[in-house]
């Protein structure tokens, strides 16, 4: 495949600006392939005995629904070669990540993986403007760490002359950007910040003696601000990447320049958002963890894997062109969610109504007890501020105020409780504490 | 004519109100009256001093949540049911009152009161004769 001419918006055009029939009528055709693939591994074909599926009866995109759901202990519970659909001669890499419990997991690639993945990578990075011309410094740690490999990748994939620089050593990062003239640079958002600071403290203006012009950021959760914040610092267009390792790493879905939610490529994958405890999936829009069945992996295809990550779908078109849907930025674990009276919360939304507020701050304190009579209850402890008004009746309309919004998001009543400012917990990391569960269990 | 107070909001158990004294005493401001009145769960420390912006600032600094607001001081006479009368002459004129508090300075009774209808109450203390203290007329040592 060639390289596309500079001036085109899109690096794969045919694929990016597929209409939504041509997607699903790829994705009806890439699912047939994956589930035949499947019937290799003796955990999918296992599965599919006991639900009593034939590769044959998939036919369609919304066939998926029949498919077992893959968790990441799934993974862990076969490793390392246990999810393998093509003899190991056949493959080229393995990556993987360790967990913090029980058995890393293992993900293969065919040469054909490595290739699509290679591809992925750069259809985003030309979609935030990455030319030939560019050069691209890859921040990211290499090794097994899939950024660092998946990005290097993807950006000779493009063309651009690419420094592997790995993660660490601000000072020498900051003289290659100089000395090669890096206009492309991918780095954590907090890593990034890093750069800045370091730049400032050696006299190196950013607009002034750099060529940098796009930033990629993902790996780390960051708020908008501090993205305008990177942005306005380092005189760049900063766009935010999400990848998953499981998956292959970046190249997942990443922001076009409108800069407004994530492009998830689905030719490669199959989107879904599903309620995580019933596992049905949810409306459009609305908030839910990201079920994703690979549809260009050769050597290890996933059905339904269960990526923990909350997130939904943005509705309407995208003004670049591509139909591929758009995920909001990624809103915390789906093992952050609280079930209250067998309703599910994220805390998420409670950030979401306290942030409304100007007379509180943006820490809270969720606590979760069992109440004789009342059976379990929430209270969510937030921070007075300065602009609290002196008088009782004020601080009790805010109260009664917080409490029907958190109802209305969350459809239970918490008790709110204000407490002065810096009285909330932190943890021994000097991170907020946010959810205490003192529930007892029965 | 209002004065300026200081607004702390504390919580009953966590110690705020130790922490606030200790501030308030290292910054050597001076403390002319003080309430405190408290809910189930947290209270409002009020504080009339002679330095009321720093001593916001420097509470604001130490990470304490802390607002200034404006309160009308009128002068009580010094005889048995002078403060219900003051406060009668403002319910007749429909001025609601949020919170009130009193204080003796130089021998001379103080009513502190907040009020959101400030014009209205300035009118009831003009045509009433009442006196409502200007900061300057506050003791500013001892
Ligand atoms: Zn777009």
């Amino acid at each position: 495949m060639k390289t596309p001419d500079s001036s085109s918006p899109y690096f794969q055009p045919e694929l990016e600006t597929l209409s939504v029939e041509g997607l699903r009528a790829l994705q009806s055709e890439r699912l047939q392939q994956t589930v035949r693939r499947c019937a290799q591994v003796p955990f999918y074909r296992d599965k599919f005995a006991e639900l009593g599926i034939r590769p044959e009866d998939i036919k369609s995109v919304d066939d998926v629904t029949k498919l077992p759901f893959t968790t990441k202990d799934d993974l862990r519970d076969h490793y390392p070669f246990g999810f393998a659909s093509v003899p190991l001669r056949d493959c080229v890499r393995l990556h993987s990540s360790s967990g913090t419990t029980g058995n890393p997991t293992v993900v293969l690639h065919t040469q054909s993986d490595l290739d699509a993945w290679a591809e992925a990578v750069a259809r985003c990075l030309w979609m935030v403007g990455a030319r030939p011309d560019d050069v691209f410094q890859n921040s990211a740690g290499y090794g097994m760490f899939t950024a660092g490999l998946g990005f290097q990748y993807g950006a000779e994939r493009v063309g651009m002359l690419t420094v592997p620089a790995a993660a660490g050593n601000t000072l020498r990062q900051i003289k290659f950007i100089r000395d090669f003239g890096t206009s492309v640079l991918h780095a954590i958002p907090s890593y990034a910040s890093r750069i800045f600071e370091v730049m400032n403290e050696q006299g190196v203006d950013p607009r002034r003696d750099t060529k940098l012009r796009v930033l990629c950021i993902g790996a780390e959760p960051h708020s908008e601000e501090q993205r305008r914040r990177i942005e306005e610092n380092l005189g760049v267009k900063a766009y935010n990447s999400y990848g998953i390792s499981e998956m292959m790493g970046p190249g997942v879905a990443f922001e076009c320049q409108e800069q407004n939610g994530l492009h998830i490529w689905e030719d490669y994958f199959i989107v879904e958002i599903v309620d995580p405890v019933t596992l049905e999936r949810v409306p459009d829009g609305q908030l839910g963890e990201l079920v994703l069945t690979t549809l260009r992996r050769e050597a290890m295809p996933l059905l339904r894997y269960r990526t923990r990550d909350l997130t939904r779908i943005l509705p309407g078109d995208c003004p670049c062109g591509r139909h591929h849907v758009r995920l909001a930025r990624l809103q915390g674990r789906s093992d952050d969610m609280i079930i209250l009276k067998g309703v599910n919360i994220f805390p998420i939304q409670i950030e979401k109504i306290l942030l409304q507020f100007k007379e509180i701050g943006t820490d809270y304190l969720i606590t979760l007890e069992t109440r004789e009579g009342e059976g379990d209850i929430m209270s969510v402890d937030v921070e007075v501020n300065n602009v609290f008004t002196d008088d009782y009746a004020t601080l009790k309309r805010l109260e009664h105020e917080i409490t029907r919004q958190l109802r209305d998001e969350i459809l239970v009543t918490p008790r709110v409780r204000l407490v002065p400012k810096g009285t909330l917990p932190v943890s021994d990391e000097k991170k907020a504490v946010r959810v205490r569960d003192l529930r007892k269990l029965f | 004519m209002t004065i300026r107070q200081v607004s702390i909001f504390i919580e009953n158990q966590s110690g705020t109100l130790q922490k606030v004294l200790e501030l308030i005493k290292r910054s050597r401001i001076q403390i002319i009256a003080s309430t405190l009145a408290d809910t189930a769960d947290y209270g409002i420390y009020r504080i009339i001093c002679n330095e009321p912006e720093r001593a916001c600032l420097e509470l604001k600094e130490a990470g304490v949540a802390v607002t200034i607001s404006h309160v009308f001081a009128v002068e009580l006479d010094n005889r048995p049911g002078g403060a219900a009368d003051v406060v009668a002459r403002f319910s007749e004129a429909g001025v609601g009152i949020s919170y009130m508090y009193a204080f003796v300075i130089e021998g001379r009774g103080i009513l502190i009161f907040r009020t959101d209808q400030t014009e209205e109450a300035e009118k009831v203390i003009a045509s009433n004769g009442l006196h409502a203290l200007s900061e300057s007329e506050l003791p500013m040592q001892y």
